[in-house]
């Protein structure tokens, strides 16, 4: 059974896999503040659970397809017009692997 | 200095006076408008308004080229709905500048319905939140009294309809935040059955609990805009292709042999104030003399239910906010990065606020290596519990009568020192969430005092029984005149 103690070097890790970048203040105020709402939500550890299936959906969905034709969809202005930077009709980011300055893009 | 009301401040009286030209379309839009204009700075409900295009669409109402079951009346959508016109915000920083390419779903409906769209309202960032302080631009006020919250998170989609700026709105639930902030500001809210309204084009915050719904100020109003709104979308897999019934035409018939459910795990909550226990137990005495049955059902895992919301709607978002990365659309950093992780990291803490971090936080917790049976599984099969407790429960009975929230509008700032008990507000509504089914929210007294504040009771069916619902609700309003009352509000 996981331990709901949680230490700031465990908020740091699940930080990092939430893609958050938090300064040290906020990483302490949040681990007392994680500590308090799984303390809490452990409530449910104590369920008896045994033969309960779990559900993912209320209601009893199934997976929906379509015939395979092409439909409208957006242009490509229209799938960028929000993006931060853009190149022609692609994305634009910092550089993702190693090499020189210049093929940064 | 007074402002003058709106001269049909309803759904359906100004769908009607505008059909039979005793008032223009235009003529409303303007005193909501006008409303607006003196009210706002008081009230702070709207993230962004469409004076002159509502000008425009009211303007096609009275020259008969727009027309509809709504045609001319003038409403507003919570800001998480998208829009091609204007911005979605979401009331996030994330999304300040965001430009939606395509309308949601219902927007489509409402438009083509003739409805004059007057803006897009205050929510708490992401709809996460029971107050709208976790707005990134501002708390929106309760209307009738203005230091307390109009409740959250479509906080401002029932703080504009009770301050009288717009004769509807629409809002979405995710674990009460439409039944709630009806509650708080003394209006009937319906959150439908899942997979009754198409959810295409409402920012997702957690997919299997989400539902958008109306806010009316008569169950009538709430039955009008139901119609409107209901129905299968092909661009929502999760809407059904159930028939939508005329929610209207039977309203005013009542339930035969009408058996209201109590559970007794909804009265032992600590922290009920006696007023608003009262005034349901008031609610439940006049539903027996109108020959209801009062039968005692039980929802033993009740007390699982915030714990349980509090996992999957977490996980569900942690998930959904995952798209929010400075690439692709929303807030990107300004600091120099070394990597694209420094880049994702730096934009989204940056972009979130702290209540949607903590909330990524715990999500991201529970569903990491190791954690996920003991939280994220058990939640599912605690939602199964709750589920056939519900089950259960509505073979003894059409509908199981609750208060909406333990107490009236809260100070503003009076919870935000701590997360848990703020999530603690919504042991009432968020069950419904889970098991998917349908759930309504109306007027049933008001406390004592020099500023008196609205009390709502909840009522909760079965999943599709909206319609059986919403006449229930109307028998109890037949006999009450909650729903007369108005905030006195006067301009700054």
């Amino acid at each position: 059974m996981p331990d709901s103690q949680i230490s700031i070097e465990d908020t740091r890790h699940v930080a990092t896999l939430a893609r958050l970048s938090l300064d040290e203040s906020k990483l302490q105020k949040f681990t007392g503040q994680l500590q308090n709402i799984l303390k809490y939500v452990d409530k449910i550890r104590q369920l008896d659970t045994a033969g309960v299936e779990p559900m993912a959906h209320a209601l009893p969905l199934q997976n929906v397809l379509r015939e395979d034709v092409v439909e409208p969809s957006l242009t490509v202005e229209e799938v960028l017009q929000n993006a931060p930077e853009t190149d022609g009709p692609f994305f634009k980011v910092p550089k993702i692997i190693g090499g020189d300055e210049d093929s940064a893009g | 200095m007074s402002i003058s009301s709106l001269a049909f401040d309803t759904l359906l009286a100004a769908r009607d006076a505008i059909r039979d030209r005793k008032i223009s379309s235009v003529e409303l839009t303007q005193q909501a408008l006008a409303r607006i204009e003196a009210l706002e700075p008081r009230i702070l409900a709207f993230n962004s308004l469409y004076a002159d295009r509502a000008l425009a669409q009211a303007k096609a109402v009275d020259e008969g080229e727009r027309t509809g079951s709504l045609a001319g009346v003038p409403i507003a959508i919570k800001d998480n709905l998208c829009t091609r016109y204007g911005t979605t915000t979401c009331s996030s920083k994330m999304l300040a500048n965001f430009r939606a390419p395509y309308d949601a779903t219902v927007v489509k409906m409402l438009e083509a319905a003739g409805a004059v769209i007057v803006g897009k309202t205050n929510l708490d960032e992401f709809a996460m939140g029971s107050s709208t302080e976790n707005s990134a631009f501002k708390t929106t006020r309760n209307p009738w009294d203005t230091s307390r919250v109009p409740g959250g998170s479509s906080g401002g989609s029932a703080a504009a309809l009770a301050a009288g700026m717009c004769c509807a709105s629409l809002g979405s639930d995710t674990g009460g935040s439409i039944r709630q902030p009806a509650a708080l500001c003394g209006l009937v809210g319906l959150k439908p059955t899942y997979g009754r309204v198409s959810r295409y084009g409402l920012v997702a915050f957690a997919s299997s609990l989400d539902q958008i719904g109306p806010f009316g100020w008569t169950v009538a109003d709430a039955a009008l805009l139901l119609n409107v709104i209901s129905g299968h979308d092909p661009k929502d897999s999760t809407s059904v292709p159930t028939a939508v019934p005329d929610y209207l035409a039977s309203l005013d018939q009542p339930v035969k042999g009408l058996r209201i459910g109590i559970a007794k795990e909804f009265e032992l909550t600590a922290g009920m104030d006696p007023q608003v226990k009262a005034a349901v137990d008031t609610a439940i005495a006049l539903y027996k003399s109108m020959g209801a049955t009062i039968v005692d059902v039980s929802l033993p895992h009740t007390e699982y239910g915030i714990a349980a919301y509090y996992v999957i709607a977490p996980c569900e978002a942690s998930s959904n906010l995952a798209r929010y990365d400075g690439v692709h659309f929303g807030h990107r950093t300004k600091e120099p990065v070394e990597n694209i992780i420094e880049l994702f990291s730096k934009s989204r803490a940056e972009g979130f606020g702290e209540e949607v971090q903590r909330r990524i936080m715990i999500g991201t917790y529970a569903l990491s290596s190791g954690y996920y049976d003991a939280y994220y599984v058990r939640a599912l099969q605690a939602k199964t519990l709750i589920k056939r407790d519900f089950d259960q429960a509505f073979e003894k009975c059409d509908a199981i009568l609750c208060p909406t929230t333990p107490t009236p509008a809260f100070k503003a700032g009076e919870k935000t020192g701590d997360p848990l008990q703020m999530y603690l507000c919504d042991v009432f509504t968020v069950t419904c969430n889970i098991a998917g089914i349908a759930g309504l929210s109306m007027p049933c007294g008001f406390t004592n005092g020099d500023q008196p504040l609205p009390i709502g009771m909840q009522l909760l069916g079965p999943t599709f029984s909206e319609e059986k619902l919403l006449r229930i609700a109307r028998m109890y309003e037949s006999a009450t005149d909650w729903n007369t009352r108005r905030p006195k509000l006067e301009p700054v």
